[in-house]
């Protein structure tokens, strides 16, 4: 009785529920106003940070092979390594809006072209130089440069000029586009001095932690940076990762006390983690989508009748229930949700009908088998939701072969080659991004080989619009042409499910990217 | 004796001629895996741009054959390269690495050889008795079961509910020696389960075919005790396939126990072969295939030159 009593004293400290209920169902409980109000003060007190202590994360996604440079950064591992030794410019809030970092304000011309960016002063990185405005044009300068292999090039194309005008850094556009600042907090954007141009990999930066051990697909260590410019973090001495690639480990490191946090707990055990004493399960609703894509323009997918019927003849409630036990959302075969700022939820939701998707698949005229190429690395589960499509396909009278593929080069081999297989997307901050990157006729990353002129015009006006209505107007109709013409069936959106002792404090819930956006070891504390 | 050192320098230029071939054949494995380092590194989100300037500087762009040669050349001079991913000097890292697998496999090795000897005389000593029955189905129970059970098991039991070891094995070069030990008690107490019984019932086996022989009988109607016989007598005399089956097992703990490794993240070889395995970090890879094949040959060799001096009529030809 106490414990509930406890838990709803947190959730009143948490917003979640009004002081008044509180009272009244403690009362109902048989406690005392007195004793309530102490349970209350109790659990505030305990969302005051504590400082010290050794915070230790498992995480998943972390290789011997490495690197401290964040250029190169692609997996959880390096990702979340970049949060604790450095920042960027602007990063993104739990809200989902812009916050500041080295970036002290930003603003744009007019027509979106030309972004001004005063760089914050006094700040110093770990090795002790002062940051300066030059050190972040360099640092853009590197990952934008002719001969990069930085994972934010996509990112830094629109870029025409880059200057620093005093304390602030002007960046030029070659179009306009009203999303950059939300650009700017990619990860792979963290400022390092001289921009990483001397020693990409050495690790320095302005973060809250200084590295002191760095083994690659082992562990990586920290110590609090004193200097740090920002007070409302890094509150353990020491931070650590150890990297727990094994799901069945890195949930036995949560429940025997070696860690504190581990990231990626696998939907299918989540039932079973919730029973461990001491653990929370916390789960963020996410942009990250499970997909099968084809494309477009490769028979037999460039007939849209064949892809509608495909579209019709998946279960997303399925998927979601039996793929992501319940911790994710269904899609709507556009690669945006509720998690984007400018999304419409009044687009009609797609549903399973084999009658409609028997009908299509009969107007498309194509006959035998459809190949779908799946293997478990292009999302978990992969190869069993590909299993459920294909049960899902028969009621409708369309024969789907799943090919099984190695792990192993599947992103060299069957990504973005084959014209019908399983992949995943972790989202993008803005519409303007995630469209950008893989459905605009000229992207890179073009995975279902979308061709659209009308989508293309869209596309650059909304990027330029700064009139809110009207942006979200054409990212309606723009969504509205990939459920309806693209190359994307996107089942399901996929949280992200975490585990957390129950003596760690400060959680919050990000949805941008995992753990808190990186920033679970540096906003967290231990209570004791 | 001058038999025996040209007996001896012959297996070890075998050694040296096998070791080419090996790296011969890991280089054209690593050549016809799917994909290549470029695109493993930048992984799903490369740009067609990032991957041609990561290729260029990689120089991953040469023929297979000016690599290949480039990097013997470089082991031949001590010199194991840089890792195309992340620019770590080979050598330093498989140090490390090489070093906690090396103790790892002592410390398994320390338990189980010993071990599975004495339980081997035991087992001998009560043949189809209960003790025998009890140690032949207990340690080929353990060999039976996959390695990632025994090692699910021993976490939830020894390290979960019980707290006595850590479930996560790894290892800090702060450590003290006994800490150590503790970190690998759980990968070492798997490990000595999955290799128990192989050199068990080899040891049982190799004594009892022993045990045959008219001197044994000699030696029990002497009235010598049970153990004696079967230690004095019997045993040296078995030392041979004995040998052969305990090296085979010391390879194995060397260069087998990726399973183990992964389980409780003990940062060991195995895995970081795995990585750059699955990174296509060829360098890396040649360099950890060529360490392994070392001692898989190396040890193959050891038994070899023991079970020749432990039995003089195979020094001779016949």
């Amino acid at each position: 009785m106490s414990m509930s009593l406890e838990q709803l004293g947190k959730l009143v400290v948490a917003g979640k529920l009004d002081r008044r209920t509180f009272m009244k169902r403690a009362a109902a409980m048989g406690a005392g106003v007195a004793l309530s109000n102490g349970l209350l003060s109790q659990a505030a007190l305990a969302q005051e940070p504590v400082s010290g202590g050794l915070l230790k994360l498992g995480s998943a996604g972390g290789e011997s092979t490495n690197s401290l440079d964040p250029a190169t950064a692609s997996s959880s591992v390096p990702f979340i390594n970049g949060h604790q030794w450095g920042d960027v410019l602007l990063d993104i809030a739990d809200n989902g809006g812009i916050e500041n970092r080295l970036a002290e304000e930003y603003g744009s011309s007019a027509d979106a072209k030309t972004w001004t960016f005063k760089i914050r002063k006094g700040v110093e990185f770990h090795n002790g130089k002062t940051l300066t405005p030059a050190d972040v044009l360099a640092t853009l300068e590197r990952h934008s440069g002719e001969d990069t292999k930085s994972g934010a090039l996509g990112v830094m194309r629109g870029i025409e000029t880059m200057k620093v005008d005093g304390d602030t850094v002007v960046i030029g556009l070659k179009d306009a586009n009203a999303d950059l600042p939300f650009l700017m907090t990619d990860y792979h954007l963290m400022i390092q001095p001289n921009g990483g141009k001397d020693d990409p990999a050495a690790g320095i930066g302005t973060g809250p932690y200084k590295m002191v051990v760095n083994e690659p697909g082992v562990r990586h260590g920290y110590e609090k940076n004193q200097n740090d410019w920002k007070s409302d973090r890094g509150f353990a001495d020491q931070v650590e990762i150890l990297v727990i690639n094994d799901d069945t480990a890195r949930v036995a490191a949560l429940q025997s006390g070696q860690v504190h946090m581990i990231e990626r707990v696998p939907p299918k055990i989540v039932e079973l983690v919730k029973r461990i004493p001491n653990v929370d399960i916390k789960s963020a609703p996410g942009r990250g989508h499970y997909v099968f894509i084809m494309h477009t323009n490769t028979a037999p997918f460039d007939n849209n009748d064949l892809r509608l019927a495909l579209k019709y003849a998946i279960d997303r409630q399925e998927m979601v229930d039996k793929i992501l036990f319940g911790y994710g959302s269904i899609g709507n075969d556009m690669p945006v949700n509720q998690a984007y700022p400018y999304f419409s939820d009044d687009i009609e939701q797609r549903s399973y009908d084999p009658d409609k998707a028997a009908f299509h698949f009969k107007k498309s005229g194509h006959e035998g088998p459809v190949v779908l190429r799946t293997a478990d690395g292009s999302f978990p589960g992969a190869v069993d939701a590909s299993q459920l499509f294909q049960q899902s396909c028969a009621k409708a009278g369309i024969t789907l072969d799943v090919k099984r593929e190695p792990n192993d080069g599947y992103w060299s081999e069957v990504w973005n080659k084959q014209p019908f297989c399983t992949s995943y997307w972790g989202g993008r901050p803005t519409q303007d991004q995630m469209y950008s990157t893989a459905y605009l006729s000229s992207a890179d990353w073009n995975d279902t080989r979308f061709f659209n002129d009308d989508f293309d015009k869209m596309l650059l006006t909304a990027r330029g619009e700064l009139d809110d209505a009207k942006r979200k107007q054409i990212y309606r109709d723009m969504g509205t042409i990939v459920h309806n013409e693209g190359g994307l069936i996107c089942p399901m959106f996929n949280d992200w499910v975490e585990g957390v002792s129950t003596n760690v404090g400060g959680w919050a819930v990000n949805s941008n990217q995992t753990m808190m956006n990186g920033q679970a070891l540096s906003r967290c504390w231990l209570k004791s | 004796m001058p038999y025996l050192i040209k007996l001896i320098l012959q297996r070890l230029a075998m050694g040296a001629g096998l070791l080419l071939a090996v790296s011969a054949l890991i280089f054209a494995g690593t050549e016809i895996l799917p994909g290549d380092v470029a695109q493993s590194i930048l992984g799903q989100s490369a740009t067609p741009e990032a991957l041609a300037n990561l290729r260029r500087d990689l120089g991953v762009n040469e023929p297979a054959l000016a690599r290949y040669l480039g990097w013997l050349g470089g082991i031949l001079t001590g010199d194991l390269g840089t890792a195309l991913t992340n620019g770590t000097d080979i050598a330093a890292a498989i140090g490390k690495r090489l070093y906690n697998t090396l103790f790892l496999a002592s410390v398994a090795a320390a338990v189980s050889v010993p071990l599975a000897i004495l339980l081997g005389l035991i087992a001998v000593r009560y043949k189809n008795r209960w003790p025998d029955k009890l140690i032949s189905s207990t340690t080929l129970t353990f060999i039976s079961l996959p390695e990632f059970f025994i090692g699910y098991i021993l976490i939830y039991f020894v390290a979960v509910k019980l707290g006595w070891f850590p479930s996560v094995a790894t290892v800090y070069e702060s450590m003290s020696f006994t800490e150590r030990l503790s970190a690998v008690a759980l990968p070492a107490a798997t490990l000595t389960l999955v290799v128990l019984a192989h050199m068990m019932r080899m040891t049982r086996a190799a004594i009892l075919n022993v045990m045959q022989s008219a001197y044994i009988e000699t030696a029990e109607l002497k009235g010598l005790s049970a153990f004696r016989v079967i230690f004095k007598h019997a045993f040296p005399n078995a030392i041979a396939p004995i040998v052969n089956v305990v090296m085979l097992n010391m390879a194995y703990l060397i260069v087998g126990v990726v399973v183990v490794e992964v389980i409780f993240v003990y940062p060991g070889m195995g895995q970081y072969l795995v990585d750059h395995v699955a990174k296509r970090d060829v360098p890396v890879v040649q360099a950890c295939g060529l360490i392994f094949a070392a001692f898989f040959i190396g040890l193959n060799m050891l038994a070899d030159i023991v079970a020749i001096l432990s039995n003089p009529r195979i020094r001779y030809p016949r």
